[in-house]
């Protein structure tokens, strides 16, 4: 693995869009030639190099190809869009979509990031140490695909409208989350380590959430059904299980109806 | 002398009632009166001939105050701050006509600007759960001639939209409702007892911010389903009610407004409502309809669905379109600091938008171009006064259920001023003489 | 205006007859003329390249309410598929359901100049009008659609077929309207009350009358107005299992009737995309073609003219005034449903669809559409489309026409198919080897489609006194070359003429030409009680005034206005 180091040395006067910061843009291209790719600022087009410090080398493919940014990046949008492989570490406050329909690789974000992190992600990995905004793992507007695979991991907090329209992955979020989790999910599995607001799961017609802290208000189509021991990675105890949306359409495999699911836990 | 011209457009609502008659001048230049319109829409006409309206373009002052300039130093301001900037937002839109929006758009091309309409307050949020879920709806005529089962969800049209209730929904006979009212079922949700919820069969008082439970409760009730035993604040029993009462209609017609577009949960409030019409659709007949503000906040929608393919909030800046509420809808840019000047047209954010955002319009270079002195001419830097569309001049506006209807001139507009068509088509050829194509 | 020649290239024409011969073709004042008429003209080399008039669609679905329903329900559609501005071009997004502007573009680039919207909702003409409007290039004109209209459902209850040929004058001239389009007769009617017409003599709740009264009515009263187009049907039962028997039925309506024109066409029923109404079987699971049983009643029947309706195994968006049928294919794949039902008039619905070459229906329904044109005697009856965008869009027609002239590229998707030997066994294609020839693509294409909408005199062919519409496309047929060299000559015409102005250069768009919209005014004697029943029906039951009803003429900044008078 080779590493390319960015370090941000202007801010824009507006946000930065910075959708060839990944592994796939820079794989096989020298510093020089990483410098060049385009960054925008609004409708100018600038030199990456304009706004960055670039070192380092890339690797021949973005397999082997990490990049490392560092400085103050809290204005810059779109870094890891469409990433397939290698790796981002990013030492900073991101904006808006990191990782967003993400292939494969695995991103790492020191810091928070606003909204649309992780939008439609197919596979690789999204680790937030810190707290992300809304629509994490969402799926993109009018788009009935969300986040059909891979994984992302909140250390903190996430907003509302968690998965959207997720059909598969895994997100993992370790402090709470606002309202509107999993809407119209047809698959996935959400963890939720601290607190739930309301509106888990509404529309929702399969998939998991699962709940370590409390729930404001459950939906009035979830169905309390039994008390389940489970004994899964990272997921161990005693939880309540909820079947819905009782109100949405859904599947049937071999006679049996299959719901979405709530787990909360009762005891660990 | 005197004449009255019919079949005028009210240029107010999204009710866009066409049955308007104003008496004018035999040299058209003033207008007396005004029929049929409810009392808002007439005020619209009536506010033309205010003695005291401006008819020059401003520019404002360091200390403040106000400078009349002439239009061709308007039209080099707006184009000036446009081609400088490096990401405007053209915000508004909705209270003219579609060949001026047309014409905008092509100018928000051209400079790299993020065009959002009043809809991003409004029913914006409705338009984001359509492109999630779709949407069955119908025209208003179909309301007036088949429905027997109205539904107002967070609108009160008894005052948001005067005349709705007599001319298509609660009120008229049609062609398969010839006993009008006495024939339909009317369920109000609201959590205040409002006026039109003192005409409902049914008002269902739902806890504030509660209707995206409610909408699920009501799909769950349609499927047999159990309820807990309130929801919302409402029994269960009255819930099933109101859902068989639904059911057992031949016409359901759902309209709703910004009780729900802007509460708690917004586009997920309209999502499950457009579900519940849905699964009423495996039952019965059921169709769906948002009570639409401005009157032609709908044109805007289409006219940037066709041009760009996308009905609000569209970023233009890099060239191509892109859409995203949250990021690309006006008070997001604003509090983000994401545009660097702002025109406004056709539209009062500095009235309903957040104190915070309208502060971020005050301190960029700003124009307002809009017939009236409002909250928002008065943060701009100049001000634009421009004719009353379907007042002093015409073209094309599209109705609540998105039919569209040409407005009419039916006054002169006060000598020597310009449309917000004229206005705009100058800017264009300006913005291009700037940058040299 | 500017005189051009473009020499020495291979041209298809079936209006001159000319079948790949190398010929020059002259250019003066917006129309074809002898070489010998131009004296100074830019010459074009077309040497090794194939000419061929502009393209003409019978039935797109490209302006109106519902496409742009389409369009903005559909942001998925546009993501990373995007082209900017640059040039004269401004910017174009959509995939199935492209912006204005990109239709425009789309079209030209494939050499096509001319394209007809297959259903216009009267009460929703002036929308359809704006986005005409703001189509560059093309000429275009609208149908309005009959099929369901209250007006037309009383006259015809009572066989009253001058009144219903005086309300559609008195239409296409409110509406600015080219032709009289039928949208699953009497089913959308009753689709406002969740119910549908599932064949011919289905009667129409409360109307009292069959699909097949109005049908046939409308066929007499477009004979009786002597339209430039014949009646437009899409008919009951569209996209059903076994579905083909309605089709054939309705066929039958046609019957005995000769067309009654003088635009020179021979048939008084159009049926579009037949492809979905010619299934056979009676489930999903024993779907079959019956494309055979439909080709061989159009072929032996010179009064219908068909359009193909090819399914192209893409992602798109279905859209039709068919509102019972899209609320069914909601049903089936649960995305997200868009309906409106329009007053007295209509109705239409709008889902998104995949065409998956791994389920076997969809390649079942690819194998017929395909069929129907290599099935067809007369190519100058048998038009290609995907019925835009629903069973593909249309930039997909090079693609069609690949597969249309190569049994090797039609194999090549056969055997890709998941469920190959069962797509066989239902369908015919697999056994049929005819490879069609750029003569009959141009027929198909071209001079086939002008003449059925009456348009022969101004579109279809390179004769002198037609229209100057003519394509250069960078490909030589006297050559070897691979099935995908048609896909990407006929995608980017090397240079495109419409009414003699250049609008593509060397595969540039340089001009957005000089479009023209299309309208049909027909003189009837007057008709006092159309009249009156239009002024009751406006005063009663629309929500809309009579006067506030009728497109006026700015809508339509460049008219093109064919007259026909019936008043004899």
């Amino acid at each position: 693995m080779e590493t390319v180091t960015l370090t941000m040395k202007n801010q824009p006067d507006l946000y930065l869009e910075a959708d060839n910061i990944t592994p796939d843009a820079f794989a096989g291209k020298k510093v020089e030639e990483i410098a060049d790719l385009h960054v925008y600022v609004g409708r100018e087009q600038h030199r990456l190099g304009e706004f960055f410090e670039v070192s380092g080398r890339a690797g021949a493919t973005p397999e082997t190809t990490k990049i490392v940014i560092n400085g103050d990046l809290s204005r810059v949008k779109y870094i890891g869009m469409k990433m397939t492989g290698g790796e981002i570490v990013v030492n900073s406050d991101l904006d808006m979509y990191v990782g967003a329909w993400m292939q494969g690789g695995r991103i790492t974000v020191n810091g928070n990031v606003d909204s649309f992190a992780g939008t439609g992600m197919k596979g690789g990995e999204l680790i937030i140490n810190g707290n992300a905004g809304n629509y994490l793992g969402a799926a993109y507007r009018g788009d009935w695909r969300g986040m059909s695979g891979g994984k992302i991991i909140v250390s903190g907090n996430a907003g509302s409208d968690i998965g959207t329209f997720m059909t598969g992955g895994e997100i993992i979020i370790g402090g709470d989350v606002d309202v509107h989790v999993a809407t119209h999910a047809e698959g996935g599995r959400i963890v939720i380590k601290g607190n739930a607001k309301s509106r888990l799961g509404g529309q929702m017609v399969e998939g998991e959430i699962y709940v370590f802290g409390t729930i404001d208000l459950m939906m009035p189509g979830f169905a309390y059904r039994q008390d389940v021991d489970i004994d899964m990675d990272g997921i161990k105890g005693r939880f309540a299980l909820y079947e819905g949306d009782l109100g949405e359409r859904h599947r049937k495999r071999k006679g049996q109806t299959i719901y979405g699911k709530i787990y909360q836990l009762i005891e660990a | 002398m005197s004449r009255t011209v019919t079949d005028v457009i009210c240029p107010f609502c999204g009710t866009l009632c066409d049955d308007i008659e104003v008496v004018v001048s035999d040299d058209g230049r003033k207008l007396h009166e005004v029929y049929n319109a409810c009392a808002i829409g007439a005020e619209k006409f009536l506010h033309s001939q205010a003695k005291d309206r401006i008819t020059r373009p401003r520019m404002r002052q360091d200390d403040g105050s106000w400078k009349e300039i002439t239009y061709d130093e308007a039209i080099d301001y707006t184009a000036r701050i446009l081609v400088n900037a490096k990401k405007p937002l053209m915000y508004g839109w909705s209270s003219t006509n579609c060949e001026a929006q047309a014409i905008g758009s092509e100018i928000g091309e051209v400079v790299g600007a993020v065009v959002d309409n009043t809809a991003t307050v409004c029913h914006g949020t409705s338009l984001i759960a359509v492109q999630d879920i779709g949407i069955p709806s119908c025209t208003l005529g179909e309301v007036k001639n088949r429905a027997d089962r109205i539904l107002f969800w967070g609108c009160n049209p008894a005052h948001a939209h005067p005349r709705h209730m007599s001319r298509y929904s609660i009120f008229p006979r049609g062609f398969f409702t010839g006993k009008g009212h006495t024939a339909r079922k009317v369920i109000v949700v609201d959590p205040r007892p409002t006026d039109t919820a003192n005409v409902a069969d049914i008002h269902l008082q739902v806890e504030q911010g509660r209707d995206y439970e409610l909408f699920d409760a009501f799909r769950v009730a349609f499927k047999g389903e159990q309820l807990p035993d309130f929801v919302a604040g409402i029994p269960k029993e009255k819930i099933y009610e109101a859902a068989e009462m639904l059911k057992s209609g031949r016409f359901v017609i759902i309209f709703f407004g910004m009780g729900v577009t802007q509460s708690l949960g917004k586009n997920h409030n309209i999502d499950a409502a457009i579900a519940v019409t849905r699964d009423l659709n495996e039952y019965t007949k059921a169709a769906i309809m948002p009570m639409r503000g401005h009157y032609n906040v709908t044109g805007s929608g289409q006219v940037w669905g066709w041009l760009f393919g996308f009905p609000y909030a569209v970023d233009l800046s890099r060239g191509f379109a892109r859409y995203n509420p949250g990021e690309t809808t006006a008070n997001d840019l604003l509090r983000r600091d994401e545009v660097d000047a702002v025109l406004v047209i056709a539209s009062d954010p500095g009235a309903h938008f957040p104190f915070s955002s309208v502060r971020k319009i005050y301190e960029l270079p700003s124009v307002a171009i809009d017939p009236h002195e409002t909250p928002t001419t008065e943060v701009c830097k100049v001000h634009v006064p421009v004719a009353f569309v379907g007042v002093e001049v015409g073209g094309c506006a599209y109705r609540m259920d998105n039919v569209p209807i040409e407005t009419r001139k039916v006054v002169e507009p006060p000598d020597g001023m310009m449309t917000d068509e004229e206005f705009l088509r100058r800017v264009l050829e300006r913005i291009k003489e700037l940058q040299g194509v | 205006m500017a005189e051009y020649l473009i020499k020495n290239g291979f041209v298809f024409d079936p209006v001159i007859g000319i079948r790949g011969d190398i010929a020059d073709i002259a250019i003066k004042d917006c129309k074809f003329v002898e070489t010998s008429e131009v004296k100074d003209p830019k010459v074009i080399d077309a040497a090794g390249k194939t000419v061929m008039a502009g393209g003409v669609d019978v039935h797109a679905h490209v302006a109106g309410p519902k496409v742009n329903v389409g369009r903005n329900f559909r942001p998925e559609d546009k993501l990373f598929t995007y082209k900017p501005r640059s040039g004269v071009e401004r910017m174009q997004g959509g995939f199935s359901v492209p912006t204005t502007i990109r239709t425009g573009y789309n079209y030209a680039r494939m050499g096509y100049t001319t394209v007809m919207e297959a259903a216009m909702p009267p009460l929703y003409a002036r929308h359809t009008h704006e986005e005409i409007r703001d189509t560059p290039i093309l000429d275009q004109g609208a149908y309005p659609v009959f099929g369901n209209n209250w007006f037309v459902l009383e006259y015809l209850r009572n066989d009253e077929i001058e009144n219903t040929a005086a309300y559609v004058a008195w239409l296409l001239r409110a509406t600015k309207g080219y032709a009289v389009k039928v949208v699953n007769p009497g089913g959308t009617e009753a689709w406002g009350w969740g119910l549908n017409c599932e064949n011919i003599h289905d009667p129409v709740p409360y109307f009292n009358i069959t699909p097949a009264q109005i049908v046939k009515g409308l066929i007499e009263a477009n004979e009786y107005l002597g339209l430039p187009h014949s009646m437009h049907i899409h008919a009951n039962n569209l996209g059903n299992p076994g579905n083909y028997t309605t089709t054939l039925d309705t066929f039958r309506l046609s019957e005995g009737i000769r067309p009654r024109s003088k635009f020179g066409r021979d048939q008084v029923m159009h049926h579009t995309h037949v492809q979905f109404h010619s299934y056979g079987g009676d489930s999903w699971a024993n779907f079959e073609s019956k494309a055979p049983e439909i080709i061989d009643y159009v072929n032996s029947h010179d009064n219908i003219t068909i359009d193909l309706g090819a399914v192209t195994l893409d992602e798109t968006t279905t859209m039709t005034a068919d509102g019972p049928f899209e609320h069914h294919l909601t049903e089936l794949n649960h995305l997200k449903w868009a309906n409106t039902d329009v007053e007295l008039e209509t109705g239409s619905g709008v889902v998104p669809y995949i065409y998956s070459p791994s389920i076997k229906v969809c390649a079942i329904q690819w194998c017929i559409g395909l069929e129907l044109a290599l099935l067809a005697k007369d190519p100058m009856r048998v038009f290609l489309s995907t019925d835009h965008p629903n069973a593909g869009p249309f930039t997909r027609y090079p693609r069609i026409m690949k597969w249309l002239m190569s049994e090797e590229a039609r194999n090549q998707q056969i055997d890709s198919f998941k469920y190959r030997d069962k797509v066989i066994d239902a369908t015919n294609l697999a056994g049929i080897d005819r490879e069609l020839d750029l003569y009959e693509i141009a027929q198909m294409t071209r001079a086939g489609p002008a003449k059925a909408l009456g348009l022969s005199q101004i579109y279809g062919g390179l004769a002198p006194g037609l229209d100057a519409d003519v394509a250069v496309y960078d490909f030589n047929p006297n050559e070897p070359y691979a099935p995908d060299d048609i896909e990407t000559a006929f995608s980017s015409a090397e240079h495109l003429f419409k009414t003699g102005v250049q609008v593509i250069r060397d595969h540039e768009i340089v001009s957005n030409g000089n479009k023209r919209t299309l309208w049909v005014n027909a003189k009837v004697n007057e008709n006092p009680q159309v009249m009156r029943d239009v002024r009751e029906k406006f005063l009663r039951y629309y929500t809309v005034t009579l006067n506030n009803y009728e497109v006026s003429g700015h809508y339509l900044p460049n008219p093109y206005v064919i007259e026909v008078d019936a008043t004899q």
